[in-house]
């Protein structure tokens, strides 16, 4: 297995080395290369390749229960305002369905249940928000990694997409990682924070954890996971929300 | 080659010129001056999404901050501790170029790009990290080869003594700066900023900057041990990013004192003209 995450690990930054390369040269109405998306993005171009280099598969610090912030304050959208996301909470999630799907052998869709009576992992880490704010908390929930190894990614999968129910005016939140936090024991499909079920301003029913990234990658209030080949056909086409509507840097490892 | 083995031209003239400053010293100076001043406006306006500082390894806006720039009732301050200073016009509000109030920590004039806008000053500030990280690594090795560090840079014993120490302070208090064959060397004083700067705070602020990413502290824990957490780190490097600023002033009103023109074309050129001693 540790064998086949290397390759993988291989092919992704192979694959978005070239995805980045297709995203220059693209020449959509919406995108405009200019000095910041070529210049200046060659330090997060340089910090996704060093950091995969020496990171490789290293676990993010992890935190003992004293040390965990004693409010963990919430950001992005806290509320989801839509009708259908509304009648979910009503039902306190039991609707809910986590929907799997894209380029994988066997799609398919989970309600809660089904997710929590998988083997679970718990972790207190640290959540570090792109503004420079850090608050440490506990997560419990399925290792991304097992539920893709469930639905089983095709060869040509190198990018997992996260659809979300919360939106910024009419666009709802969607983020991408790649195999390798895909893959990576910590990265976590959460539904319990601090031992209690996920609250609605923290992310509920379902969460990313993405521990060796920025707050912006942990995608919240998740309700389809899809495996892609490139991100060009997700929203703008730079894989997350904030990557295409604010200029963020798709890799938030700094 | 060192200051001491060059040939003073025209020894018989009042200004005898010298080969002060070697080229790795002149091209890391100027690839800094313009880093140094975009690395800091662009970390200004990152400050500004959070502007708190904490101590360990959280913080975040339920936690005390030891240092906050912000607003209160159309006032800006800048606290630290207890002590709360109103900056009205300078932190936490300031008058934007429509002769509107914004209320951001650092005003516009001090940051990169001057309106409000995170992702843009994080990619002048991480993008420039590297090239300023680069830079120090071949500088080291580069001022280690051609002996700037051991014979430009390190005191010698003689320096180090209280009595010589406190006679340096002494001069510089009374803006006596060297002359004639003295002034060849850099000063005690002059050694301690530069070694400072060059072996304490600029690796401080790569170490403490890497600290704040989170793949790094998977990568690297030890980070997190040396600077006792990633909120720890990050009021660390805002401290050593003003005694840089510090350093700046010093360093610029001494070059006014002691001729700004010579010493600017000796940063340009390596050559330096002796400042005549004067006669007892």
């Amino acid at each position: 297995m540790a064998r086949l995450i290397t390759r993988r690990n291989l092919i992704a930054s192979i694959a978005a080395g070239g995805s980045s390369i297709a995203l220059s040269a693209c020449t959509g109405p919406t995108y405009n290369p200019t000095f910041q998306d070529t210049v200046l993005s060659a330090g997060d171009w340089l910090a996704y390749r060093i950091q995969r280099l020496i990171g490789g598969n290293a676990l993010a610090p992890e935190f003992s229960e004293s040390e965990m912030s004693p409010v963990f304050r919430t950001n992005g959208n806290i509320d989801p305002d839509s009708s259908d996301y509304k009648k979910l909470t009503t039902g306190n999630f039991s609707d809910w369905q986590l929907r799997v799907d894209g380029l994988v052998s066997t799609p398919a869709s989970y309600s809660l249940a089904q997710l929590r009576a998988m083997p679970s992992r718990s972790q207190i880490t640290r959540h570090d928000c792109v503004e420079g704010w850090s608050a440490i908390g506990k997560w419990t929930g399925v290792q991304l990694g097992y539920l893709l190894k469930q639905v089983g990614l095709q060869p040509n999968a190198r990018f997992v997409v996260f659809h979300c129910a919360d939106r910024f005016d009419e666009t709802p939140y969607y983020e991408s990682v790649d195999l390798v936090d895909a893959f990576h024991p910590q990265t976590l499909l959460a539904y319990a924070m601090n031992d209690e079920p996920l609250s609605i301003g923290h992310g509920a029913p379902l969460r990313l954890r993405v521990e060796r990234q920025l707050g912006y990658k942990h995608a919240k209030y998740i309700m389809r996971i899809e495996a892609v080949a490139v991100l060009s056909g997700i929203g703008g086409g730079r894989g997350g929300f904030w990557e295409d509507e604010g200029d963020y840097d798709w890799y938030a490892g700094i | 080659m060192a200051v001491s083995d060059q040939e003073v031209t025209n020894v018989n003239t009042a200004a005898a010129i010298v080969y002060r400053h070697k080229l790795s010293t002149r091209i890391w100076h100027w690839l800094n001056a313009v880093v140094i001043l975009i690395m800091l406006m662009s970390g200004l306006m990152i400050f500004n999404a959070h502007p708190r500082l904490y101590w360990g390894q959280y913080g975040a806006n339920f936690d005390h901050a030891w240092l906050q720039i912000g607003s209160a009732g159309g006032d800006g301050f800048l606290r630290i501790g207890d002590l709360s200073i109103r900056t009205t016009g300078f932190l936490g509000a300031w008058q934007g170029p429509d002769d509107e109030t914004v209320y951001t920590a650092f005003p516009g004039w001090l940051t990169i790009p001057s309106t409000y806008d995170l992702a843009l000053s994080r990619r002048w500030h991480l993008t420039f990290a590297w090239l300023f990280m680069a830079a120090l690594v071949v500088y080291w090795i580069w001022s280690l080869a051609n002996r700037h560090i051991r014979q430009d840079l390190l005191p010698e014993k003689r320096e180090l003594s209280a009595r010589h120490i406190l006679d340096d302070i002494k001069n510089h208090t009374l803006l006596r700066f060297p002359r004639g064959e003295e002034a060849k060397r850099y000063n005690t004083l002059q050694k301690f900023a530069y070694l400072g700067v060059v072996f304490v705070l600029i690796p401080l602020m790569i170490l403490t900057g890497l600290t704040m990413s989170p793949a790094m502290d998977a990568a690297w824990p030890w980070l997190l041990h040396v600077f006792g957490g990633r909120q720890s780190a990050r009021s660390i490097h805002f401290i050593c990013a003003m005694l840089i600023v510090l350093f700046f002033f010093v360093h610029i009103l001494m070059v006014v004192f002691v001729g700004a023109i010579n010493e600017i074309r000796s940063m340009i050129t390596g050559w330096y003209h002796l400042p005549p001693k004067e006669r007892d």
